[in-house]
Parts: structure tokens; sequence; C-alpha cells
């Protein structure tokens, strides 16, 4: 009796499978001949502690997204958002999710340096376009990733461009720096450091990813260094800890940092009065002087002002989009497009170079500045 | 190895050490409590720690206080530092409860094997630190900027700043106060009781559930208390910062020898301690990697930690 029951049960489900089987590939038949119904994915933290700039730019993709889809009803894209939480231990298995999926012809992303050394290498295998709008650690291009791409500079332009900052416009003579050993904070602090030579008075290493929180130790130094300004290379959670730290303990010294940094979360965690001053780097222009009514067009869809590399990542998915407008409709055309691509986006005009890097010409490193609490551009570093 | 810089900036490093370690020592004391009495790690005793730092934040922010408010008066810093001592105590009492409660106590009903505590014990941590990551969107949360961090007066040169006198201070009446509970009193007496020989101590009238629950209240306000001193001096709190904290306070109580309350204190102000000149010694990304060598050594010399003995063992 339970044997029967066993192999009466065992048979209806075997029939719901194959029947449910036949039903998925019946819809997709259903389709009007498979030329619709691609995505693109965005490959960065939207959770985690460096996920503000994650979300600033999955925001500006949706944005890219959204205005494609309500121009071409008939042939929608979706947007698969794939959050690494900044983890480049997350990164491979998150990749291979991208890959598995037929449907997905290009990645906005990966966003952070780190993570981009774990993925980029599956994505290059599987021959996936990934177009990065604010990973820039230098080496990434050196890789030999066929399918790299990046719409900013990298730290090979914005770690001098700090240090020529610091020489020139702070005038200081003695920096201490400061990095989290992680591939991007510790690549620009190198290049700082490479420009400001003999003026380094001295320099530390930190816990990133939020493992360390009392930085007592370097304090101290930066302190007894005497140093007139201080470059951290990181994230904006450590920095706002070590600018808060570094202010408790009577230092005043200017802090200047990279585009890991500009985040409101960094003026949260100093205070408003220990932040004000500190001057952030970013191989963007203010992403509120966008050409066009992208401002506009993004506070209407997010209910939020766009914030840095919202339009870097605009621009990145529209390239993206663009390739699937013009008919390319497989990973390895798409891949082609972008190589070939040249025009005109809301953040600059795009050109990559045979590595998968911005032309250089297109390349603009600014200076923003904390005042009053808000993050507002300070001037362009010009070209050395 | 840097050791001009060791020495040039020992009286710093020293200063902050002692007020990182007094720290790690409120919360060590939670876990070498625990242990003594229940022979159990009680991993979940670093989200304790910040149900009370967050509490703390929360009180302030009741109070009209954030990251960039400026208090003056003394008066006035002095009741906002209580009232979120108190509020961040009684949160981690309550949090430390409803873990014994929740988490430990059906397994003592049950005899679970040891196994089962940890797991649930690391289950329990994850939980509770991920439902406060959710709930602050895991940014950090800013702390108005209560204590001033003027030297009060200098040692040799080196400035000792207000900031860490209160926590310093703080860490040592509330374990003088622990000791004093514990050694003096009759519910301590119980405690200690219990922690020698559980069987015996009912037969003698203990009531073992409520004096477990006692443990994990007094462990739990030790760390509420280290929350809130934690928020003052790191100045900002981000929902994942308990973990590595309370590994490196269990450390500290295993430094000092597990079990043992005075050892609890000296493990944690050493480990402050040994991480500071670590990082002056080799660079701060030693600091780590220089405290667990420094306990795995003193280990392999003195296995049961510093201080040795375990809380129910009479001194001889």
């Amino acid at each position: 009796m339970r044997q029967r029951l066993a192999r009466v049960l065992g048979g209806v489900a075997l029939v719901a499978l194959v029947a449910g089987g036949a039903a998925c590939s019946g819809g997709g038949d259903d389709a009007a001949d498979g030329a619709c119904g691609y995505k693109i994915a965005f490959f960065g933290a939207l959770t985690g502690s460096s996920a503000a700039l994650g979300i600033n730019e999955n925001n500006g993709v949706k944005l890219a997204v959204d205005q494609y889809n309500k121009a071409n009803p008939d042939c929608k894209v979706e947007l698969v958002e794939l959050d690494s939480q900044g983890s480049p231990d997350q990164a491979p298995q998150l990749a291979q999710r991208a890959i598995d999926d037929e449907k997905i012809l290009g990645i906005v992303g990966p966003a952070y340096s780190g993570e981009s050394e774990a993925a980029n290498p599956l994505f290059a295998e599987a021959g996936l376009v990934h177009i990065t709008p604010s990973a820039t650690r230098p080496s990434l291009a050196d890789q030999g990733w066929k399918t790299f791409f990046r719409v900013v500079g990298n730290d090979l332009s914005q770690g001098p461009a700090a240090g020529q900052y610091i020489k020139n416009v702070l005038k200081s003579d003695k920096v201490f720096v400061i990095d989290d050993q992680s591939a991007y904070g510790a690549g620009l602090a190198d290049e700082v450091k490479k420009v400001l030579g003999p003026a380094v008075v001295g320099s530390d290493k930190v816990q990133g990813e939020g493992k360390q929180s009392d930085f007592s130790g370097v304090v101290t130094k930066v302190k007894n260094s005497g140093a007139t300004a201080v470059f951290y290379g990181g994230y904006y959670q450590e920095a706002g800890l070590i600018r808060k730290q570094l202010t408790n303990a009577g230092v005043t010294a200017p802090l200047v940092a990279g585009d890991g940094v500009n985040d409101p979360a960094y003026i949260t965690t100093a205070g408003q009065a220990a932040a004000e001053g500190t001057i952030l780097t970013c191989p963007c222009q203010p992403a509120t002087a966008a050409r066009g009514s992208f401002v506009s067009d993004f506070k209407a869809l997010n209910g939020s002002e766009p914030g840095t590399y919202s339009d870097t990542a605009y621009d990145a998915a529209n390239i993206l989009l663009a390739g699937i407008k013009a008919g390319k409709k497989t990973r390895a055309d798409l891949l082609e497009f972008v190589r070939g691509y040249t025009g005109e986006g809301v953040a600059a005009s795009y050109k990559f170079t045979d590595k998968g890097e911005l032309d250089p010409a297109q390349v603009k490193v600014w200076a923003y500045k904390v005042q009053g609490g808000q993050v507002v551009p300070d001037q362009e570093i010009p070209k050395a | 190895m840097d050791f001009d810089g060791l020495f040039s900036h020992f009286g710093e490093l020293t200063t902050t050490g002692l007020a990182q370690g007094a720290i790690y020592a409120l919360v060590a004391l939670g876990y070498t409590l625990v242990y003594g009495v229940l022979r159990l790690i009680n991993f979940a005793h670093s989200e304790v720690f910040i149900s009370g730092a967050f509490a703390a934040i929360w009180t302030w922010g009741v109070l009209g206080l954030n990251q960039d408010s400026e208090v003056s008066g003394l008066g006035s810093i002095v009741l906002y530092l209580l009232i979120a001592m108190v509020v961040a105590a009684l949160a981690s009492a309550l949090t430390a409860t409803v873990i014994e409660r929740i988490a430990y106590r059906p397994l003592r009903r049950h005899n679970a094997p040891p196994l089962a505590f940890l797991i649930t014990a690391i289950g329990a941590s994850i939980a509770i630190s991920e439902a406060f990551g959710i709930f602050t969107r895991r940014l950090p949360q800013g702390v108005p900027n209560l204590v001033s961090n003027e030297p009060l007066f200098h040692i040799a040169g080196t400035p000792v700043r207000i900031m860490e006198v209160l926590i310093i201070g703080a860490a040592l009446a509330m374990m003088v106060g622990l000791d004093i509970f514990i050694n003096r009193t009759r519910l301590g007496r119980g405690i200690r009781a219990v922690a020698q020989d559980p069987d015996t101590a009912a037969l003698m009238g203990v009531n073992r559930d409520r004096t477990i629950l006692l443990v994990f209240i007094a462990g739990g306000t030790m760390a509420g208390v280290a929350g809130m001193l934690y928020d003052i001096r790191i100045g900002a709190l981000t929902y994942s910062v308990g973990f590595l904290l309370g590994l490196k306070a269990f450390t500290a109580a295993v430094l000092g020898g597990i079990g043992n309350l005075r050892g609890a204190l000296l493990g944690g102000l050493l480990l402050g301690l040994v991480e500071n000149y670590a990082s002056g010694l080799l660079g701060t990304q030693w600091k780590d990697f220089a405290a667990f060598v420094v306990l795995v050594v003193l280990l392999m010399f003195r296995p049961t930690g510093l201080l040795g003995e375990s809380l129910g063992r009479a001194r001889a």
C-alpha cells in the first residue's frame, strides 16, 4: 500500500516536472523571435560598508535602462542587479551567475578595483563585456582582459593629481600618507608618494573593510610627525573615523583623500566640524555639471541628487544600450561595438584605447572640498 | 622594526593603549564570567556589546544630540553620559537576558552537547549583528562630541586626556563594583558556588537558573558600559565592529586567565598596550598579528593564562 502510494506520488511529481519544463520553454517560444528580453547587469556594492557609491551608480544605470525602455517599449532591456557588497570574496560566484545567464549581454561594473581583480578574469574568459564606471586601479588595464573598459581615468591620473594638489595648492612639505592595504587605497597612496617624494614624513597602513576602528597608533604617529597634510587612500568608513580621531588628538592638518571617501557617510562619521576642509579627488567632474537633463531626470526617477559616478555609470549603461539598439544581440557583437565606440555622454566624450582605458585627452581629475557638511567642487586639477 | 618610532611615541601609545584596553577589559569580563560559570564561550556577547553601543547613540539621538552637536557645561555633559550609560547597560543586560532565555536555556534543559551551544552562540551573534545592520542600513552612526580631548594632566611630557581618564576610570570603577558583587554579596557567593559545582550548589539552595541569568546580566551590564565608552572614544559606530572587538576581548579574557575577573582586566589592558606598541614598532597593519602572536606565545608558556585561577576555585 505504502509502495503504491509512493509510486503514484512519484509519477505525479515526474509529470508535473515535465509539464513545467514544457511550459517554460513554451513560454520562451512565445517571445517574438528571441530578439528581445535581453539584460544588462550592474555589478557592485549595493549593501555593506562601501555601498553608497554602488547605489549611486546603480541609480544611474536604472535611469539609463528606464529611458531606453520608455523609448523602446516593444523590446525592453532588463536590469539585473548583482550585489557584491564590495568584497572580492563574493565576486567570483556572482560573476559566474552573470556569465551563466545567457541573456546578460554586458555589465556595468565591477564598481571597485578589488572585486574587479577577482571577477574580470572570469568575464574575459566568457567574452562578456564589462564597462566600469569607477574601478580606478591602473593595473586592471594591463592584465590583457579583452572585455575590460573603463569610462573614468585611473589612479595613475588620480594619484598624481592628488599629489599635485597637496604640493601646489596646499603647498605642504610635510605629508603623512596612510592607506588601507586595499587594491584601490594602496595604489593611490603609492602614486601620491611618488609625486611627493621627500615631502612624505611618514606612512602607515591600516585595515579596511570595517575591520579596524581604533586608529590611535596611526594618530599618534601623525601627530608626532608634525605633518601639515595627511593623505588617506581608502574608503569612507575608515576615513571618517581617522579624521575624527585625528581631530580629537589635536591634529588640524587637512585630510586629502580619493574618490572612495566621497560619500555623505564620511561626514556623518567624522562629524561636520572635523570633516570641514577635507579635500577629495575624483577622476570625474561634478555629477551636477552633467550635460543635458541628466540631473533632473535622475532626481525624478530616483528621488535624490545624482552622486559620485552616477553620471559615468549612466554613460556606461548607455554605451551598452546603444549597442543593443544597434542590433548587437550576442556578447561577441556587443564587445566589438564597445571596442570601437565613439560618442558623447553626459559626463564626457568617450573613446577607448586598445587596453580599454578612456582616451587620455578626456580624463579629468577634480578636487572637491567638504564645506558646511556638503561636498562641493573646488577646482579641476590641471594635468602636470 | 621602527624602535625609534616606538620610543618616541611611547607615552601616547601607552595612554591610548590603556584606554582601548579598558574597553576590551569590560567586554572580556562578560566572556570570563559566562565561561567561568557555564564553561560556555558566549560568542553572542559581542552583540550584547553592540546593543549597548547602539542604545547609547539612540539615547543621545532622543535627547537631541548627533555628531554635529555642540555641548557645553560640565553638568549637562555628565548628565548625558550618565543617562546614556544607564540606558546602554540596561539594553545590553536585556539583550543578554533574551539570548540566555531563547538561545541557551532550552539547550541546557535538553542537555545539549557543547557543540550545540557553540553553534547557537555564533548563530545568535550573526543574527543580531545582521539585524542591526539592516536597521541602520549598514551605515556608520555618528556620536556627539561630549567628552573633551584636552589633556587633564601630563606625565613625563605625555598628555593624559580627559577622555582617557574617563574611560579607564569608568572601567576600573565597574570592575571594582563587579568584584565586590562577586566576592562580598550573597548573590555573588551563589555565582561562585554554581561556578565551582552546580549540583552541590543546587543542593545548598542556590537557584541555578536564576544565578545563570544573573551572570548574563552582570556581563551584559559591563558590556553596555563598554559600548557607551567605545562610542565616545571611537566617534562612530558601525553594526559590524562587534565581531572583531568581541574576538579580541575574548582573547584578552584568555590572556588573563579565563574565569578570572582580575585576569580579564589585566588581559584587556595588556592587549590594548600590545596592539598599540606593535602599531608603533611594526606599523599599524601588524597590530592584530602581533596581538595574537603574543597570545599564542603566552599560552605556550602559561596555558592557564597570566593569572590562572578560575571563578569558582577558592584562593589559597
